[in-house]
């Protein structure tokens, strides 16, 4: 990449098309031999099986997966261990990864949208354990949890992508990231109890992930991991766009909490890309917030539930992960005020983003606990309080630790935060509606409505949908791939009147052609 | 140890009998509502977890990932 210097770039940010991948972690219970990839397979061949049964009544052929791509050979699903990878008509990639079923949410166009969607890879994993029973000998059950850690130093990831300017150096993200990832586990904190992988001993953290990283920027996400990322796949136009590709949050259950994680992440995202931190530091601001010793700086954060913990700046000063977030966001509210927020969800929802961010940081200083029914850690930590409270229970009780893992169980009956749902406790952004309906359709305002919208009108026509192209089979001509290197092209708004009048997908790709 | 709680759990009952003790010298009624409400709700919560705590978590373990 060709270095231009900061401040030259007259940058424009670029919206900040989002989406998230999660892996979930995975039981097989009641079998001799629990092979986690096998539980992976089943929950989504069974998935993807029952809905075709429910969904497609004119396929006929068995080898082709009828929501999108790439099942290889036809043998029944009872034995099919190898790599499953669907695409589903809501835009969404439904596949084993490793030793982990993993959803990727279809790219939203703003924290709200992405809410709803990674909302609605839950009720899938949900659907799909129903169906894996039909696979399962009696007495068996798959089991998914949303979380990020088995307690016993083994970790798997949550993923965040944001699109990302290709001009922005590289070196300005890592500069304005690092102290970012340290310090917003404030509020993206899943909650865990105690730590692992040679972290201090402590009672409870706010993160699942914190004590995994291990490095300050790389290319790792399974040892030696890092804060910052370096993974450079950009799914779109390379020349235009970086995909950056953030491990270091954890898998969110409140929606809330996701809503924050995103949203926050974009409006800061789109300040570098407009060289703000550098604008701003020209009127007597900081230049960045750079942390002396970011690795261990995520841990002093994570371990410190009172949130009064400090790290050291480069410059010097001390400040807790509270006090740079309110930096963040006072120069965020500039930013609104003088660029808007048009790249980052507009006033809707980018202004909500601060609003809430305001408050959530306001009560972090006052009293965290009054945020039970909008952050993860805090949900999870007064559930704790309350049973330690009533059995008399220690630290390093083993129900504390059933009652963390619990917290993520995605099973509705079984699951705690959808208890705390249930009785009220825990505020939602969506309609269980919305999320339903994100199950099976597409987000209307990216490349994901065309993707889906094939897979929904011709699944025997996809041969195979990725993220950046669809390949069509439209009968006697050779295959036609349809490139989509615009994330953004490809909307409901885009393409409604295609769909509406190509009744074939020769059809479809004629009209594209013209 | 959890098999241990498991025998000092309270029965839903028994809460109830004592809370209704409580609020004759409680200064809040308010309080005592909330306080009833999670009490109910931890007591659900009790009936869904799963069995054998100690095991039970011994035995989730997750390898390979990301």
């Amino acid at each position: 990449m060709v270095v231009v210097l900061a401040g030259n770039l007259g940058g424009m940010a670029v919206p900040k098309v989002c989406g998230i991948e999660t892996e979930y972690g995975v039981v097989l219970r009641g079998a001799a031999d629990a092979n986690p990839v096998l539980a992976s397979s089943m929950l989504i061949n069974g998935y993807v099986e029952h809905h075709r049964v429910g969904w497609d009544f004119d396929d006929e052929s068995p080898d082709r997966d009828a929501r999108g791509m790439v099942r290889e050979g036809a043998q029944p699903p009872e034995i099919e261990t190898h790599l499953v990878n669907t695409v589903l008509t809501n835009g969404a990639r439904y596949y084993v990864d490793h030793a982990h079923p993993e959803y990727s949410t279809p790219e939203c166009a703003d924290a709200l949208e992405l809410v709803v969607a990674d909302k609605a890879g839950e009720r899938v994993l949900g659907r799909s354990m129903q169906a894996a029973r039909r696979l399962l000998e009696p007495g068996q059950e798959v089991v998914v949890y949303k979380n990020n850690s088995d307690g016993k130093g083994n970790s798997y990831g949550t993923h965040e992508n944001y699109l990302v300017d290709r001009a922005v150096p590289f070196a300005s993200l890592v500069r304005h990231l690092l102290p970012w990832f340290v310090t917003r586990q404030v509020f993206t904190g899943a909650g865990k109890v105690g730590s692992e992988n040679g972290a201090a001993p402590v009672d409870f953290q706010l993160s699942q992930r914190a004590d995994f990283f291990e490095e300050e920027v790389g290319l790792e996400t399974t040892l030696k991991r890092p804060i910052v990322n370096t993974r450079d796949e950009p799914h779109a136009d390379p020349q235009l766009y970086r995909r950056l590709h953030v491990i270091a949050g954890d898998a969110n259950l409140c929606e809330v909490a996701t809503y924050l994680k995103v949203g926050t992440m974009a409006i800061v995202l789109a300040m570098i890309e407009d060289d703000f931190f550098e604008a701003a530091a020209g009127q007597g601001g900081r230049k960045d917030y750079s942390i002396v010793g970011p690795v261990p700086a995520m841990r002093t954060v994570s371990h410190d539930p009172t949130c009064k913990a400090t790290v050291e700046l480069a410059d010097g000063a001390r400040m807790t992960a509270v006090e740079v977030q309110w930096e963040y966001l006072r120069l965020a509210q500039k930013y609104a005020d003088e660029t808007g927020l048009a790249m980052c969800g507009g006033e809707t929802v980018g202004g909500d983003v601060l609003a809430r961010w305001e408050h959530v940081l306001g009560e972090l200083e006052r009293d965290p606990s009054t945020l039970s029914g909008q952050l993860d850690w805090v949900a999870k930590r007064s559930l704790l309080d309350a049973f330690a409270g009533r059995d008399g229970l220690e630290w390093g009780d083993p129900k504390l630790a059933l009652l963390d893992l619990q917290y993520h169980d995605v099973r509705a009956e079984r699951s705690l935060y959808e208890r705390l749902v249930r009785t009220g406790k825990v505020e939602r952004l969506t309609t269980e509606d919305e999320v339903m309906t994100a199950t099976t359709e597409a987000p209307e305002s990216t490349r994901a409505w065309f993707r889906g919208g094939c897979l929904a009108r011709w699944p025997d026509a996809v041969v195979a949908a990725n993220w950046d192209s669809i390949i069509l089979d439209v009968g006697g001509d050779p295959l036609k791939r349809i490139p989509m290197m615009e994330p953004l092209r490809g909307s409901k708004a885009h393409v409604e009147d295609l769909f509406a009048t190509a009744t074939t997908p020769a059809e479809l790709v004629a009209r594209l052609a013209s | 140890m959890p098999e241990q709680q498991r025998r000092e759990r309270r029965t839903p009952k028994e809460r109830v009998d004592e809370e209704a003790d409580e609020v004759t010298a409680a200064p809040s009624e308010r309080g005592e509502k909330l306080k009833g409400e999670l009490d109910d709700l931890l007591d659900e919560i009790d009936e869904v977890l799963e069995e054998n705590a100690e095991d039970f978590v011994k035995s989730y373990v997750q390898k390979g990932g990301e």
